[in-house]
């Protein structure tokens, strides 16, 4: 009887163990690393800005609360969340450019038929800043807080659904400027 | 058959000629060797399973990249693992270290084989058990009567019923 018991246990628990682990791996997507740059401060760097190649822009430059967007003008998906970010500058949230590996004269056409969002355009030719930053591609998008440390690090395109739900939500908890707000304060 | 050879033997070189070819350049053969390892062991983490030598996303080449610069500069192996962990996690190498996070993926499959060992023998040693109750008795005289006169029977019905 004892045998008998252990006989059918030993797959049954096999097989909870297994059908859990399965089951997890079904939420789990592979693609989605966890962040290292994440709690993190921006790594120091000294770069030109995209628009002067005279300007040397530091990680002291970057004040937060604000948004930090990698991108390119080889890019395709950068080009979706483009009007996106003209947007949100416009609301007047800060957003800081990195273009990563790109052109100087491309980056700087692209911003003048695309408009520009960008406080400040860090120019990273060679991708070192990104590196530093364990990017993985273009376009992904950082929030950091007033103390200059990364809250969130979003990979990927930024639409509304993503602004919505990933980074609004940290943003209005480092005490980011709420613009729905200001604007109901100056029609009062 | 030199045909064949000739088919066999070009497959082997299809296998050398699918590494691919790095263009770093080294002046010392040890450094060389020391990227080419990396390039080996590191992962790339666009891309799931390849190793950035075998990349060509555009992250694989930062990577490399970063790599040849930091080998020059003549960084220990460990250390340049440990530069590419900090900003990508233990993701970017083939060789996790041993931590919390990566016991399961260390001692998994020798827990999984230690409980497979076990299991065997319980089922093992439950069979023979089995088995001994299981074994055939000698036949009592009564039963072997019966079984020579059913033995019997069945002949006699078979020749009765042949058409020969």
């Amino acid at each position: 009887m004892k045998a008998r018991f252990i006989l059918f246990s030993v797959p049954l628990i096999l097989f909870v163990v297994m059908a859990y682990f399965l089951a997890t791996g079904l939420e789990h997507d592979p693609k989605e690393l966890p962040s290292m740059q994440l709690h993190n401060a921006v790594p120091p760097f000294e770069l030109t800005s995209v628009d002067d190649p005279s300007q040397i822009i530091t990680q002291a430059d970057f004040k937060g609360p604000a948004l930090i967007n990698l991108w390119a003008t080889w890019c395709p998906s950068c080009r979706i969340e483009h009007p996106v970010l003209n947007q949100l500058a416009k609301a007047g949230i800060t957003i800081y450019g990195i273009d990563h590996t790109d052109e100087r004269q491309a980056a700087q056409a692209y911003l003048k038929l695309h408009g520009n969002p960008y406080a400040l355009n860090v120019f990273d030719e060679e991708g070192e800043l990104g590196l530093d930053m364990g990017i993985t591609g273009a376009p992904e998008t950082f929030l950091i807080d007033a103390e200059g440390i990364v809250r969130c690090h979003h990979v990927g395109i930024v639409d509304e659904k993503a602004w919505r739900d990933v980074l609004w939500p940290v943003w209005l908890d480092v005490g980011g400027f709420d613009p729905t707000k200001s604007q109901s304060g100056a029609t009062q | 058959m030199t045909r064949l050879l000739v088919l066999v033997a070009s497959c082997f070189f299809c296998v050398n000629l699918s590494a691919t070819i790095l263009v770093y350049e080294f002046e010392d053969e040890d450094k060389r060797e020391q990227f080419d390892e990396l390039a080996q062991e590191l992962r790339c983490p666009k891309c799931q399973n390849q190793n950035i030598a075998d990349s060509d996303a555009g992250v694989a080449k930062l990577i490399k990249d970063r790599v040849y610069k930091l080998v020059k500069e003549g960084k220990t192996k460990q250390e340049i693992t440990d530069h590419m962990v900090d900003r990508y996690g233990d993701f970017v190498t083939y060789r996790p270290p041993v931590r919390k996070s990566t016991f399961l993926l260390w001692f998994g499959p020798v827990v999984f084989l230690v409980v497979a060992i076990i299991g065997l023998l319980i089922f093992i040693r439950a069979n023979n058990a089995k088995k001994e109750q299981r074994a055939p008795k000698a036949l009592s005289q009564e039963e072997q009567q019966k079984v020579q006169a059913l033995l019997k029977q069945y002949e006699s019905d078979k020749d009765q019923n042949s058409p020969n």
